[in-house]
């Protein structure tokens, strides 16, 4: 097995991909998909911009708008910050725990293909008649009502890469309760490891209402179900609390693991262990758990009634107090440490005053009265976009900088990458801070059109200027993705040379193996310990022998293949098609098929030999050099 | 150990599930997937409670008038019965006994099959006699979705059991294959709690009113 | 660090400089001008809380200046390691118990507004012998691109234009009638969903002297995405003071259809007939149940001070909207309803339709 190192051909590494197992590849797949929804989703929110930069504008329909910005949130949730976080979880995690791969590696890329697949057939409504239409949160009345079949991708495609999350998770938790390395006690777990496990076990007990919910849907839309169908009994306010039973825990999944990558970076680039390292896992803990109790402030305006609004705004604001202990944590983990601003400390350090805007607002929101106000209007937009861009995507792109090196061997250049922030973080506020008051001045959300006259012309023209902004940004970043690959320049294993967790101590990127011998882990920031006492290298906890791998497998592949064919038969069955309960069936065949194949095949993996590991030894130091 | 060893009773670990790292991680994995499963259930429950007796027209069949008991009581047993046969193979796994694990793993198969009878013949009974079906209300639709979506965790449990059976009937036990008699019948003790949440919240208080 | 400082003050500037262009909204439609009783609570709730969160955010950015100031890793400092704190169990406690502070100040007048906006026990109050209640009482129905007003105690409809008298308490009954819409005029207080389901109730409160400054004319949005044309599916409040209001309901109690004078008007009159009027009726005592009220009543149509709720209210815009609703409002259930009219018919049903007036008759 010490063969990777050879040069292959093109189609063999793309059946590499198609098959692999490994949590470094699957990470890379996550990382390409997802940036690759990004994309699509940055290119609509152009366009949204694009329209709204002046009133009565004709940019784009009233119909495509609609479709426009459905698909632009539910691309940015679904299909682009949460399977780039689950790059990241995947490409560092296992690493951080000093693990050799995930708990089950079969399930971690069947979950990867399984939102892949999903997430293509969502946007193949693009040129299948026309992409949903009823905004990402798919309102019932409304989406029973929206014609064609852009409603029905929307519950499939998510229904089949929700699935993809859900394994995801599960193969986390598992992973870190049972993988950890010797030593590797929970206190001493890197708080991106603590964030990815409290963010699975969201998703764990989130996406589970959200399946029923969209199960739900789909069999009110294409097979004659009267959930939400108020004439024959039915009732559209269970579809709102489903969703956002899911819906806000669904936001604490993408703002953990963001606050973990922060977590990391403050601590490196300032040199300096965490500040209340105890308390910051307590506050996770705690915003995971309050996550689940605060779901129907987002339906004050619903008529639930005071008692439910007064409870729901006082839980809401309680959450407050924990992320106000991260923010103070962080800035009390850089005050008097050694700062180097680096492109990723760069995001970190801005994302501190853009995330508490954000932050503060919701507080705001959370004061029930005056959220009948803000409600729907772009005040919230702005709110959503202060957290999410401010949070999630700063996190992301720190994190592509950040463990790039670690990922791919190689640097992203650093100077291209300060004018990528610059772009980014300029656009970003002159976006959406002017937002805020657009709402307050009495815009609704997801208006495809504004009049003149009422006041909205000059902050709408510079929201869309500022999005031009964070355009810039982004093509820059690609540039610098190019430029850096083509130049290829290696490094080695502790690039920002003040690495403190164990990822920095095995090369970049690492051997299939992870760790040659499973490290001892004796405190905190475990390598930091190491470094300080003049150690280049881990303690192992094992003298060198043989490790068992599991083999790669194309199932995954096939099983998700299985459940998009089937979501074709399911969606035009309501077209009265002939072949449609055919495809239906034969997909599910496929899908139960190629599961019912994986249980029957015995497959234990291989094993790599001692000999050949220490031939990868001498190989490495050829590479080093 | 490893998954490959050869066994006898007297070698054969305490806790044949849990003694590989495999086994350790499908054991916990499996439970977490529990724990979503119950949080899928409950969703569907909570469905269920709001939309039961939800119809357009007064014309339409409720609960009260809808479930007869002593069926719903003879399906209640056949699965309680099934999951007491499968701790019952459970024990012999963990003797070491593969025969006895597989007989009463078959005998649990046919219960589960006996219970699955009952329930294609409840749903025909409503459908032909009452017009009580899917998309005749919104308790038709919460209904159904509620008991079918257990009616194929039944299905899938069964094949799975049988798919397990047949291919480990010629190699006896091992540690690899140990966890996976033991998921399967975890995931069938799984069916049966909900089955009793089924029968309580719709059949025993439908029958209240 | 000066880049980024520079950087901050420009965003300030800009910022600023947005807030003056645009002067904090229009009058007629901003929060931040409120109009009544219920938006004043709300947006002395926004104040309250926003300075609150200006201290907090100063305190964080104080503390964030000076770390990523003073900590820079600066020429010489290359190998320079930190002292590694753990954390300090008094600043933890510091900030965990003032934010908790700082919301309970916040949740007291959040609690107490919630159940005092939620407040609608006078709708539920007995009628006296006429069946009039004490409480104005609106009900509110929405439906796609178009809201219908009923005053149930006076069995009078309106539609578009919500006509209130100033400073007493509206109560509304909010339901929709197609998809889930969201009733709310900004300068007079927070929304509420109209559902599918069930009736909302809430109140609003119309303060006459700030009316004034909004020329007696509010702008009323649809706040929750329901098709194409969700942004515009405008209304418009219309306030009066309290004897005018009563007036105009008598206006609207004994309105007689309209009977036009002029031939232009008449020939109007029997088009309408035959096109309009099995959706559209023409007086405000429409007796029907609501599913057979498709369409926007139009008594007060040539009283109106838009078309449609978006365009301009004359004639010539009147008949761009007739020869084509679906160029003005996308998705609309008129478009193709009726058939295709001339430019002579137009005019004639223009003429028509802006004669149909209450309190002038």
């Amino acid at each position: 097995m010490s063969t990777i190192a050879q040069k292959r051909g093109f189609a063999s590494t793309i059946w590499d991909y198609l098959t692999t197992v490994d949590h470094k590849k699957i990470a890379i797949l996550y990382l390409i998909a997802g940036g690759i929804f990004f994309l699509m989703g940055g290119i609509e929110a152009m366009m949204i911009r694009a329209q709204l930069a002046v009133p009565n504008n004709d940019f784009v329909s009233a119909g495509l708008y609609n479709e426009l910005l459905t698909m632009h949130g539910t691309t940015m949730i679904f299909l682009a910050a949460m399977p780039l976080l689950l790059g990241f979880m995947n490409a560092v995690m296992p690493l951080q725990i000093g693990a050799r791969d995930v708990a089950f590696p079969f399930v971690n890329a069947l979950g990867f293909w399984l939102f892949f697949f999903g997430g293509l057939f969502l946007n193949l409504s693009w040129f299948l008649g026309g992409a949903p239409d009823a905004g990402w949160t798919s309102y019932a009345s409304l989406s029973l009502a929206s014609e064609g079949h852009g409603i029905d991708f929307y519950a499939l495609g998510l229904q089949i890469s929700g699935f993809g999350t859900l394994m995801g998770g599960i193969n986390f938790l598992v992973t870190i309760i049972n993988m950890r390395a010797p030593g590797m006690t929970y206190m001493r777990m890197p708080l991106f490891t603590w964030t990815t496990f409290v963010a699975s076990a969201l998703i764990l007990f989130a996406f589970p209402p959200l399946t029923a919910s969209i199960f739900m849907l789909s069999f009110d839309r294409m097979f004659g179900a009267n959930f939400f169908n108020v004439a024959a009994g039915g009732n559209t306010i269970i579809w709102e609390h489903f969703f956002w039973i899911f819906g806000h825990p669904e936001v604490y999944i993408l703002i953990l693991p963001a606050f973990g990558i922060f977590s990391e970076i403050f601590s490196t680039f300032s040199r300096k262990r965490l500040f209340g390292y105890s308390s910051m896992v307590f506050a996770t803990v705690l915003i995971g758990f309050l996550g689940f109790m605060v779901w129907a402030h987002h339906m004050f305006t619903v008529g639930l009634g005071p008692v439910a609004n007064a409870i729901f705004a006082v839980a809401t604001m309680a959450i407050a107090v924990p992320t106000g202990i991260k923010i103070f944590n962080w800035l009390l983990t850089i005050w008097g440490g050694s700062i180097k601003f680096t492109v990723p400390m760069l995001y970190a350090v801005a994302f501190i005053p853009s995330f508490v805007a954000g932050g503060v607002t919701g507080i705001m929101q959370a004061v029930a009265p005056a959220d009948y106000q803000y409600h729907d209007t772009y005040f919230i937009v702005a709110h959503f976009h202060y957290v999410i861009v401010g949070g999630v995507v700063f996190a992301l792109l720190a994190g592509v900088h950040f463990y790039w090196p670690k990922m791919f061997g190689t640097m992203l250049s650093e100077k291209i990458g300060k004018f990528t922030f610059v772009f980014f973080f300029i656009g970003f506020h002159l976006t959406f801070f002017i937002q805020h008051f657009l709402g307050l001045m009495g815009m609704p959300r997801r208006v495809w059109t504004f009049l003149p006259g009422q006041g909205l012309d000059a902050g709408n023209l510079i929201s869309s200027i500022g999005a031009a902004f964070m355009a810039i940004g982004v093509i820059l970043l690609l540039l610098n993705v190019v430029i850096t690959s083509v130049k290829n320049e290696r490094v080695g294993n502790d690039p920002w040379e003040d690495g403190r967790t164990l990822e920095w101590a095995i090369p970049s990127p690492p051997p299939f193996y992870n760790f040659k011998q499973l490290p001892l882990v004796r405190g905190l920031d475990a390598y930091w310990l190491e470094k300080m006492e003049g150690k280049t290298t881990l303690t192992p906890a094992e003298p060198i022998g043989d490790i068992h791998m599991p083999n790669g497998s194309f199932t995954p592949f096939v099983i998700s293949l299985g459940l998009f064919i089937a979501a074709f038969g399911a969606m035009y069955h309501v077209d009265d098609k002939a072949w449609a309960i055919p495809v239906l069936i034969g997909g599910l065949a496929i899908t139960f098929g190629a599961m019912a194949y994986r249980s029957i095949k015995d497959d234990h993996g291989f094993h790599i030999h001692k000999e050949d590991l220490m031939d990868d030894d001498n190989e490495d130091k050829g590479v080093k050099a | 150990m490893h998954a490959e060893e050869k066994f006898t009773p007297q070698t054969w670990p305490e806790s044949p599930e849990k003694a590989t790292l495999e086994g350790k991680n499908k054991f916990l994995g499996f439970w977490l997937f529990l724990g979503g499963e119950t949080v899928l259930f409950a969703s569907l429950f909570a469905t269920y409670i709001a939309l039961k007796d939800k119809v357009p027209s007064p014309d339409h069949m409720l609960a009260k008038d809808l479930f007869e008991l002593p069926l719903v009581f003879v399906m209640t047993m056949l699965l309680l019965t099934s999951s007491l046969t499968s701790v019952y193979a459970m024990y012999h796994m963990k003797n070491y006994n593969f025969k006895k694990m597989q007989l009463w793993m078959l005998i649990t198969v046919i219960l589960g099959l006996g219970f699955l009878g009952c329930e294609l013949y409840e749903f025909h009974h409503y459908y032909t006699e009452y017009n009580h079906t899917f998309t005749s209300s919104a308790f038709g639709s919460a209904f159904y979705t509620l008991t079918g979506f257990h009616g194929a965790h039944v299905v899938f449990g069964l094949v799975w059991m049988t798919l397990l059976m047949i291919r480990n009937a010629g190699r006896g036990l091992s540690l690899y294959n140990a966890p996976k008699f033991y998921l399967a019948s975890l995931y069938w003790h799984f069916i049966d709690v909900v089955w009793v949440f089924i029968f309580t919240v719709v059949y025993l208080m439908g029958m209240v009113g | 660090m000066k880049d980024r400082l520079t950087k901050w003050r420009l965003l300030s500037v800009f910022a600023v400089l947005a807030l003056v262009l645009s002067g904090c909204g229009e009058p007629f439609l901003s929060t931040l001008k409120p109009a009544g009783a219920v938006a004043k609570q709300q947006y002395d709730l926004m104040i309250l809380s926003t300075i609150i969160m200006v201290l907090v955010i100063a305190v964080v950015t104080v503390i964030f200046v000076l770390a990523i100031t003073r900590f820079r890793r600066k020429k010489g400092e290359e190998n320079k390691i930190p002292k590694q704190v753990e954390g300090s169990h008094l600043l933890e406690i510091i900030w965990t118990v003032i934010p908790i502070i700082l919301l309970l100040i916040l949740a007291v007048p959040t609690v107490a507004a919630t159940f005092e906006q939620a407040n609608v026990k006078e709708m539920d109050k007995k009628p006296n012998k006429d069946g009039v209640r004490d409480a104005l009482v609106v009900n509110v129905r929405a439906n796609l691109y178009w809201w219908e007003f009923e005053y149930p105690d006076y069995k009078v409809i309106t539609s578009q234009e919500l006509v209130v008298p100033t400073d007493q308490k509206v109560y509304f009954n909010l339901i929709s009638s197609d998809v889930k819409h969201s009733f709310w005029i900004p300068a007079a207080g927070g929304k509420m969903d109209t559902n599918t389901d069930n009736v909302n109730k809430f109140w609003l409160e119309f303060d006459g002297a700030k009316a004034q400054e909004a020329n007696n004319l509010f702008y009323g949005k649809c706040a929750e995405l329901c098709g194409p044309s969700h942004a515009l599916m405008d209304f418009k409040v219309e306030t009066k003071s309290q004897d005018d209001f009563k007036k105009w309901l008598s206006a609207m109690q004994s309105a007689k259809a309209a009977s036009p004078t002029d031939t232009a008007a008449a020939q109007g009159q029997k088009l309408f007939e035959q096109n309009c009027l099995s959706c559209h009726a023409v007086s405000p005592d429409d007796a029907r149940p609501e599913q057979a009220r498709l369409a926007p009543n139009l008594a007060t149509f040539g009283e109106r001070s838009r078309v449609a709720g978006i365009l301009d209210h004359n004639e010539e815009e009147l008949k761009n909207w007739i020869r084509d609703p679906e160029k003005y409002k996308p998705g609309n259930k008129m478009s193709g309803t009726y058939k295709q009219l001339n430019e002579q018919e137009l005019d004639q049903l223009a003429a028509y339709l802006m004669s149909l007036k209450v309190e002038e008759q």
